[in-house]
């Protein structure tokens, strides 16, 4: 029989991601895939995955399952409380679970989205090439749907290998602050220096309209120089676009592939997922950078995700690279300084 | 015949930190749109390192890059050479599928409405829609939505004040300047002309997606029972046939 984790009582909104489905934006598919990578890719390293393995994005939330056939290796990367068969256990370290062993995930202390991973990942049909759930087109996932009571994910590994757990210290991880790096562009010239100056100089509020589609912010109106309609074109990753009323929102994983508002500009990657942590009411500003800067931001940030197997120590506290070693990795002083 | 020497010089835009959008011009139109998808053919043959995908739209391409493999300013240099030599290009094959389509009555409610507003008959509407050379401008919105470029401009109409909740999968519409194919059930403020048997997105079918971006259409007109006939086999395909890009510009000016 195949092992599977049965859902008792999802959170919110939980979903099965990856890294997206990747080459069907021409055919209007969205992309869709982890709203915070690195944190998706913290949850696989726990559990030996590769980084772009299948996890499940919680909301604010996490879920409660049970193990069904086993034993699993499951790993949450998230700052909230959990149990296993109601005993306080640690977040941010690989567990291993027996047939009938439940786990509860609390509420999320901070950030919006919090992952876990199961060793081996999900045994789920891909669809384009992903499991990646969009639920507005309803691809991917488990029926392209958010996790409900009952549920019951096939797990591809029947057995969990036989190894000591690993865990992270999350103090490694870059700090988030509120300033979001953006590259002006691709239709900044539809807005007046003002509008601009606007954008770049004042302080935007996370709205209570945020979802994995996009981010409305609050904060002071963006003037448009000559309207804002465009002969709609393709929506990249971060793209702020501003609509009629001058508040901008920014697109995240499940944005639309077309678009007709002018977009002011693009949030780096990394940067756009320390958006999709941020909590309604959270402020934050943006900052101008120009292409060779956000692909020095870009390259820091893969080497802190292909890094982050060297990051884990054993869970019985013994490191496998002591402090040393750690400072000695250019990614380190990089990330540090990349982020701060 | 050269149909791109009078656009402006390709533009390259800024799209964060792993796209770059190409813009051949501004606005909807035929031959603007054309140049777009041969570029996109183009880019797509040259196998530029670092492209992860490229989006078609009406006048312009978003390309995606992995900025582990590239970078904007020599993928963009690169992108700009291709476009500059657009005009070179020989005539280049494109497909155009023949849509059977049961136009009016419950398959296309708004049929009469469209004819009464545009002062024409519903025989005359349905008889222009099988005319046009549509052409695939663009997919977008949802998986597999293509929006048609070449409605006849006597039928351009704005979109209904109330938009449909539901509108079944196959509906051939149209608003605006422009008209669609829907892929699955969806809420739509479009005008309903029809329906048509053929599913432009289908996951059981490899590729799911019947359209591809540059594609060119021809409505033909069929009977309930027709429809009811095609839409029994499982699996239908419309027919298709390859044109030649030049001819059928021509051909789609003078419609």
């Amino acid at each position: 029989m195949t092992t599977h984790l049965r859902v008792v009582a999802p959170g919110p909104s939980s979903t099965i991601q990856d890294r997206g489905r990747v080459g069907y934006q021409r055919y209007g598919v969205s992309v869709a895939g982890a709203a915070d990578p690195l944190l998706h890719a913290v949850a696989n390293a726990l559990v030996g995955n590769r980084p772009g393995e299948g996890a499940v994005e919680f909301t604010l939330a996490g879920d409660s399952v049970v193990v069904e056939g086993g034993p699993v290796r499951i790993a949450v990367a998230a700052d909230a409380e959990l149990t296993v068969d109601g005993e306080p256990v640690p977040s941010w370290t690989s567990l291993r679970l027996t047939d009938g062993q439940s786990l509860r995930i609390g509420a999320l202390r901070s950030g919006m989205r919090g992952y876990w991973a199961v060793e081996g990942g999900f045994a789920l049909q891909p669809v384009l090439g992903s499991i990646a759930t969009h639920i507005r087109s309803r691809m991917g996932g488990l029926d392209g749907g958010a996790l409900k009571p009952g549920d019951r994910l096939p797990l591809a590994l029947d057995q969990a290998a036989d190894r000591g757990e690993r865990c992270l210290d999350p103090s490694l991880l870059p700090g988030r602050g509120g300033r979001l790096r953006v590259m002006l562009g691709p239709q900044q010239d539809y807005f007046t220096p003002a509008g601009i100056e606007a954008f770049l100089e004042e302080d935007y509020t996370v709205s209570h309209e945020a979802d994995r589609m996009g981010c409305r912010l609050d904060g002071p109106v963006i003037e448009h120089a000559r309207g804002f309609n465009i002969t709609s074109d393709g929506i990249p990753l971060g793209a702020v676009q501003v609509p009629g009323t001058g508040r901008p929102i920014v697109l995240l994983a499940d944005r639309q592939t077309t678009g007709g508002y002018p977009k002011i500009a693009c949030v780096v990657g990394p940067d756009v997922a320390a958006l999709a942590q941020m909590r309604p009411g959270e402020r934050l500003r943006f900052t101008p950078v120009d292409a060779a800067e956000a692909g020095r931001i870009q390259a820091r940030h893969r080497e802190m995700v292909d890094g982050l197997p060297a990051l884990l120590q054993s869970a019985g506290g013994f490191a496998l690279y002591d402090s040393g070693r750690l400072l000695g990795f250019n990614l380190i002083g990089g990330v540090v300084t990349g982020w701060d | 015949m050269s149909v791109t020497t009078s656009f402006p010089a390709p533009v390259l835009r800024p799209a964060g930190d792993s796209a770059l959008i190409v813009e051949l011009g501004d606005g909807i139109a035929q031959d603007l749109n054309a140049a777009v998808h041969r570029l996109d053919r183009r880019i797509a043959d040259a196998a530029l390192p670092g492209i992860v995908e490229t989006v078609p739209t009406y006048r312009s391409i978003l390309v995606q890059f992995d900025p582990a493999v590239t970078a904007a300013e020599p993928l963009g240099q690169a992108l700009l050479g291709l476009a500059a030599e657009l005009t070179q290009t020989a005539a280049e094959p494109q497909l155009r599928w023949i849509v059977p389509v049961c136009f009016g009555g419950a398959h296309g409610e708004d049929l009469d409405d469209v004819a009464r507003r545009s002062g024409l008959s519903a025989e005359e509407v349905v008889r222009l829609h099988c005319t046009a050379d549509y052409r695939v401008y663009m997919l977008g919105f949802s998986p597999g939505f293509a929006y048609l470029g070449g409605l006849p401009e006597v039928l351009h109409q704005p979109r209904r004040e109330n938009p449909r909740m539901v509108t079944p999968a196959g509906s051939v519409m149209q608003g605006g300047a422009q008209a669609a194919i829907s892929p699955i059930a969806m809420p739509s403020g479009w005008h309903l002309l029809g329906r048509t048997p053929a599913r432009t997105f289908d996951l059981k079918r490899e590729p799911p997606f019947l359209l591809a971006p540059g594609d060119r259409i021809r409505f033909t007109a069929i009977s309930a029972a027709e429809f009811d006939r095609l839409e029994g086999l499982s699996g239908y395909l419309p027919d298709c046939e390859t044109v030649t890009a030049p001819a059928a510009l021509l051909q789609g000016a003078a419609a």
